[in-house]
């Protein structure tokens, strides 16, 4: 393949080239990177460390780079569900894996390694869970990928890639009111597709996103696998040094791309007069403008998640309740997403005004994004959801439907009993 | 390997992603035969029942989208799906199902013309599926040459064993 040309490079192959010790990397080049981070969780990492062992690898390749947290069926909802923990905790015990996080510990994921500092920019971070692409906000490569390759990475420290070629989208504009990360993204969804950005790094830039605060970034850079991407980045600026600084988090380098770097497309969102964004049943591509939702009366309100448990969008969703009632019948769930966040949250007054606004709170985790335990919908239910997806029966029953949306959309609807405009609401 | 027995289709329309294929709350073992028993579970719940060994899946684009739970591609695998043929895979599910040596063809023209009343051979080594019916051939995209030999190592556990100098 002809190259060694003077074209420039996106910040994706920058951080590929340099762990794969590559002058320069191409789309599509197959390589071998070195991993900075590799994370899995309870229901993934039990199947990675059978990978380990089948391989034959007695040690993991460095047990201070290696992250695994219990949140999803936590706290275990059943006897298979705490084996499940137990293989995972026996595993870290026995291989001396530090960042070994349960309980009141943990938190979310996507949530807790950055708050910890336990993710940087520059880095190649592997994980066993699609929502991996967080990462992606703090300017690192980071990607999901499935048990037998987090296990083999367990086990060498290196993963097979193929360069993706970059998509890098352009966000213009003023963004109004009750508009942040999540209609953003969902907006971006539902323009190119769940597959647009299928085998591709989504590249996030634009005068919007310069001075954008992280936790919209965050958002952003987590539902990029929504669009089918391999990786969502940011470039990173003051903001995310400021952040990294915060957090002591690893600054394994500051790459940007290159004014001459080849994309494969460009699109351009201006983003004034841009509404709330909520994505309808059962794709979170199928999104419309709040305005034009009409009238869908839901069931139950789920704030949390790791798009939108972060503590501004907690604040955000509490701002909107302030001194109201979830109505009648509604059940509103808030989860925050880190035990840190709950606890400025609690500090702060939040927790009180969604305690006394009928919600129920809980403990830090994956909760009922994912149908799994504490808040599961039963057939012919409406939820409105600040998560990242909507597929059938990812909540419970098969004929229930989520809706997705940002915290203050959320909030709005739990108050109103149908999905309704934060704006709708009067003081 | 040829597919010497003309394979029986089940037939699936876009994005059919994870949380379908197994949903989530099946997702506390990770043992292949109790996940097969749950897959498709709420939309196709007959499938659990009635897929054979040798079984062929024909979807259209962005198949196995969503998380990346590997217990997607290891029900399918351990219901005896031989070989899946999409328009498109997402990208999560087309890596985990290479890795544990489960082999996924991609063709338009295919998934498009095959249905469930037909009967396909399917040779994985040069890509060629051939109807029984009219012996109408199909070709798809060639699988790189590095999943190649994934499958043929069986999946990226033996392919690294014996990278490893192991058995
Ligand atoms: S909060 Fe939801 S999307 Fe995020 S890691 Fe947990 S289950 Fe996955």
């Amino acid at each position: 393949m002809p190259r060694g040309s003077a074209m420039g490079m996106t910040i994706t192959e920058k951080i590929l080239a340099a762990h794969a010790g590559l002058g320069r990397v191409s789309p599509g080049d197959i390589i071998e990177v070195t991993v900075d981070r590799a994370l899995a969780n309870d229901i993934t990492a039990p199947l990675a460390i059978e990978t380990f062992r089948e391989i034959g690898a007695v040690e993991v390749f460095d047990k201070e780079k290696i992250i695994l947290v219990a949140d999803h069926f936590v706290p275990n909802k059943d006897i298979a569900s705490a084996e499940q923990v137990k293989k995972m905790r026996g595993f870290a015990r026995l291989q001396g894996i530090r960042h070994y996080y349960e309980s009141g510990d943990a938190g979310i994921e996507h949530v807790i390694l950055p708050e910890r500092g336990l993710v940087g920019p520059g880095q190649v971070v592997v994980g066993a869970d699609s929502h991996t692409c967080t990462y992606g906000a703090l300017g690192a490569f980071s990607s999901g990928v499935g048990s037998t390759d987090l296990g083999a990475v367990l086990a060498t420290g290196f993963i097979w890639l193929k360069v993706p070629p970059t998509i890098r989208v352009e966000y213009t504009g003023r963004l109004q009111p009750f508009v942040g990360g999540k209609d953003l993204i969902l907006f971006t969804i539902g323009m190119i597709g769940v597959e647009g950005a299928l085998y591709s790094a989504l590249e996030f830039g634009g005068s919007a996103v310069r001075g954008m605060a992280m936790h919209h970034r965050f958002t952003i850079a987590n539902m990029a696998v929504e669009a089918g991407a391999k990786n969502g980045i940011f470039e990173p600026d003051d903001i995310t040094k400021t952040y990294v600084k915060e957090t002591s988090g690893p600054e394994a380098g500051y790459f940007t791309s290159d004014a001459d770097a080849v994309y494969s497309r460009v699109i351009a969102i201006p983003l004034d007069g841009l509404e709330p964004q909520v994505a309808f049943p059962h794709s979170p591509a199928n999104v419309r403008p709040v305005s034009k939702v009409g009238t869908v009366p839901v069931d139950q309100v789920f704030i949390g998640s790791c798009t939108n448990g972060w503590y501004e969008d907690l604040r955000e969703a509490a701002s909107v309740l302030k001194g109201k009632k979830a109505a009648k019948g509604i059940r509103l769930i808030v989860i925050p997403g880190s035990p840190a966040i709950y606890l400025r949250a609690l500090r702060e007054g939040i927790i009180e005004t969604f305690i006394d606004a009928g919600a129920v709170i809980g403990p830090p985790c994956c909760g009922p994004c994912l149908g799994g335990h504490l808040g599961i919908l039963a057939s012919g239910e409406r939820a409105v959801s600040t998560t990242n997806r909507n597929f059938i029966g990812r909540m419970g029953h098969p004929e229930s439907e989520v809706y997705l949306s940002n915290p203050a959309v959320a909030a709005a609807s739990a108050v109103l009993g149908r999905i309704g405009d934060p704006r709708e609401l009067k003081d | 390997m040829t597919g010497d027995k003309p394979g029986k289709i089940w037939k699936f329309g876009d994005d059919v992603d994870t949380d379908l294929i197994i949903p989530a709350r099946y997702l506390n073992v990770s043992d292949g035969k109790e996940l097969a028993a749950h897959c498709f579970a709420d939309v196709r719940p007959e499938f659990s029942r009635e897929a054979t060994v040798g079984d062929i899946l024909v979807a259209g684009k962005n198949f196995g989208c969503g998380s990346s739970r590997e217990h997607a591609p290891l029900a399918l695998k351990a219901s005896g799906i031989k070989v899946i043929i999409a328009e498109s895979f997402a990208r999560i599910f087309y890596r985990n199902s290479f890795n544990i040596g489960f082999p996924l063809l991609e063709s338009s023209e295919a998934a498009r013309a095959l249905t469930a009343a037909d009967r396909v051979t399917v040779d994985i080594a040069t890509g060629e599926i051939k109807r029984e019916s009219d012996g109408a051939v199909f070709s798809t995209h060639p699988i790189p040459a590095f999943m190649r030999e994934l499958v043929d190592a069986g999946g990226l556990v033996p392919y690294l064993r014996k990278k490893r100098g192991g058995t």
